[in-house]
């Protein structure tokens, strides 16, 4: 019952955060390379203001997942490298906190492109 | 003879002998498919990238043409033709292997009607006897140009016009030369018109006031009124471009409605092919043209037609720098002898 | 009888608006709920599936986020992605699955001019400003916070 709870609540962080972005669309025109550079820093910067943090305790997963969820790993890595390593954690942190994500859209990408062919929808 | 504010007329009324279409696999589904010479089901058309197949398209659109003439290209005195690539590469490479003297033309979606008037002009002064007018367009080659790449998952607007994977080419001769033909008898080259409208989205809004300015400048030119024409057939202002335009001609107390035709509009069944206001691209016009308008024109069901192809003269550089989208739009007026 | 159109623009702009269709943006909002719902769910079976695992809570975050990047990827090389995202809109674009979507998508497309500039220059077309402004919001992010440590 528990784990239902739980991914009930996933489902509904994530489905509220991906219409926010629906809105913005289709509302003002953004377009998707905009949406994901405007989410992703207002997860970096609700973050800092710890507003974002809760809503992970609340969403888990649905608020990880979506591209603002990455902007909560960059703050969230950032502020722990400047309490452990100072001044240099600065420029550690937040990179080193996304490196797995990074990485893994390089290589994905690099070999999901060496097969494929793009066709028409 | 230029004749009023920017209409020639073509005393000698040069003809067009014959006209080649061929179209990709989304045309081939769509209501005009039977009128259309070719239909290629891939997309590649056996080629390893867009732009070779764009050009593909082409070249075998123009061999077409030139195998239902009986003449060599050796033969063909000069040809005008264009496409939407950068530098216009499509028509450069397929032109290459011709061996036929070459004008490059950029007009965007307007190219089309820009080639035939340049063609017919040349025709009708005796400078040349065998001229060819081609374009094309390429959904792929055109999208990732102009827009996404294919594969990127994002949501069309409804105002969205499709690119037609298409090329249309038709030979002009003078009149006395050949079979009978349908001739062109006026060409009215348009100015360019800009209201404002920077959504790259949303082209037919951005070209229908250049539509209206060179119709009507035509019709004033001519002294005709536009039920003269049987047809008075757009280029790709889609399904809101050509409402905007009907009424843009209601407002000066004339009724389109009738008498106007799209063949963006016309090319896709647009409710189930998911193509939102219709086609646009070079060979939107062309093909529709060569296919089915020039059908109808041999077959005498229509006598008269005005072909005002539009184009919007922007890059994805110039919006991304804050600029509005240009447009422009030429006429040909196309009569049977009667 | 008047060639040009007795508009102005922005006149033309407000009729243009008035009579362009609008976004189903119901069907839009619903359709991005539900997609963007269900993805974030996988990653939440994923995440835990990983838990049961013994994995730390940190890295069965990390191993969610690499197998999203990894379906994302997939999908958009099967050609299956950009169908979805036709009707999910934000709900495929917002995941960290569209991420994956948009790295992989100008891959494929821009291969056709070679591995290095064509592929390899293009990959981050769409999906580099997000690095770019995700990752120096998260420098002066922890700039301030450094500073702001000096003085607590």
């Amino acid at each position: 019952m528990d784990m239902c709870m739980e991914l009930f609540k996933v489902f509904i962080t994530g489905g509220i955060i991906c219409s926010i972005g629906q809105i913005l669309i289709d509302k003002t025109k953004l377009t998707p390379a905009r949406i994901l550079v405007i989410f992703v820093t207002m997860g970096v910067i609700l973050t800092f203001l710890g507003i974002y943090g809760p809503i992970v305790e609340f969403g888990k997963a649905g608020a990880t997942v979506p591209i603002s969820g990455f902007g909560y790993s960059l703050g969230k890595g950032v502020m722990e490298a400047v309490d452990t390593m100072g001044f240099l954690g600065i420029f550690v942190g937040g990179v080193k906190s996304c490196a797995a994500g990074i990485a893994a859209a390089v290589v994905f990408g690099f070999l999901a492109s060496l097969f494929a062919k793009p066709t028409i929808k | 003879m230029k004749i009023g504010k920017q209409t020639i007329k073509l005393e000698n009324t040069p003809k067009i002998l014959q006209t080649s279409s061929i179209v990709g696999p989304k045309e081939t589904q769509g209501p005009l498919s039977q009128y259309f010479d070719k239909h290629i089901d891939d997309i590649f058309f056996g080629e390893t990238t867009f732009e070779k197949a764009e050009s593909k398209f082409m070249k075998t659109c123009i061999d077409n043409l030139l195998s239902k003439v009986p003449t060599l290209p050796e033969n063909i005195d000069y040809i005008f033709a264009g496409d939407l690539l950068n530098q216009c590469i499509c028509s450069g490479y397929c032109i290459r292997d011709l061996n036929i003297p070459f004008f490059g033309l950029y007009g965007a979606c307007s190219t089309f009607c820009e080639s035939l008037s340049l063609a017919s002009t040349f025709i009708n002064a005796g400078y040349a006897q065998k001229c060819i007018a081609a374009t094309s367009s390429h959904f792929c080659s055109a999208e990732r140009q102009f827009r996404m790449p294919l594969e990127h998952g994002n949501q069309k607007s409804p105002t969205a016009q499709c690119t037609v994977t298409a090329s249309g080419s038709a030979i002009v001769v003078p009149k006395d030369v050949g079979t009978q033909g349908p001739l062109i008898t006026h060409i009215t080259p348009g100015k360019i018109i800009d209201m404002g409208i920077t959504d790259m989205t949303n082209m037919g809004a951005a070209m229908a006031p250049a539509a209206f300015n060179t119709i009507m400048t035509h019709l004033q030119d001519t002294q005709r009124s536009a039920n003269y024409y049987d047809i008075i057939a757009t280029g790709d202002l889609g399904v809101l471009g050509s409402e905007i335009l009907v009424d843009l001609f209601n407002k000066e107390g004339i009724d389109l409605n009738g008498i106007h035709a799209d063949c963006g509009a016309l090319i896709y069944n647009h409710d189930k092919q998911d193509t939102h206001c219709g086609g646009s691209g070079c060979g939107c016009m062309a093909s529709v043209f060569s296919g089915y308008f020039f059908d109808q024109l041999k077959s005498k069901k229509i006598n008269k037609i005005l072909i005002v192809a539009t184009g919007a003269l922007m890059s994805p550089l110039s919006i991304q720098q804050g600029e509005s989208i240009p447009g422009i739009a030429h006429a040909v007026a196309i009569e049977n002898e009667v | 009888m008047n060639s040009n159109i007795n508009m102005s623009n922005e006149e033309y702009s407000t009729y243009v608006e008035s009579k362009a269709k609008k976004s189903p943006i119901f069907k839009n909002i619903v359709w991005a709920f539900l997609v963007g719902g269900l993805i974030c769910t996988i990653g939440q079976l994923i995440t835990n599936l990983f838990l049961s695992w013994g994995f730390s809570k940190d890295d069965a975050t990390m191993v969610c986020t690499i197998s999203l990047i990894f379906l994302g990827a997939f999908l958009t090389a099967i050609n299956v992605y950009s169908k979805i995202g036709q009707h999910a809109g934000a709900g495929s674009i917002i995941p960290i699955t569209g991420f994956s979507n948009s790295v992989v998508a100008p891959a494929i497309e821009f291969k056709t001019e070679g591995y290095v500039l064509g592929l390899g220059a293009n990959m981050f077309k769409i999906a580099g400003p997000v690095l770019v402004y995700g990752i120096t919001s998260s420098v002066f992010v922890g700039l301030i916070y450094w500073i702001i440590k000096l003085f607590m």
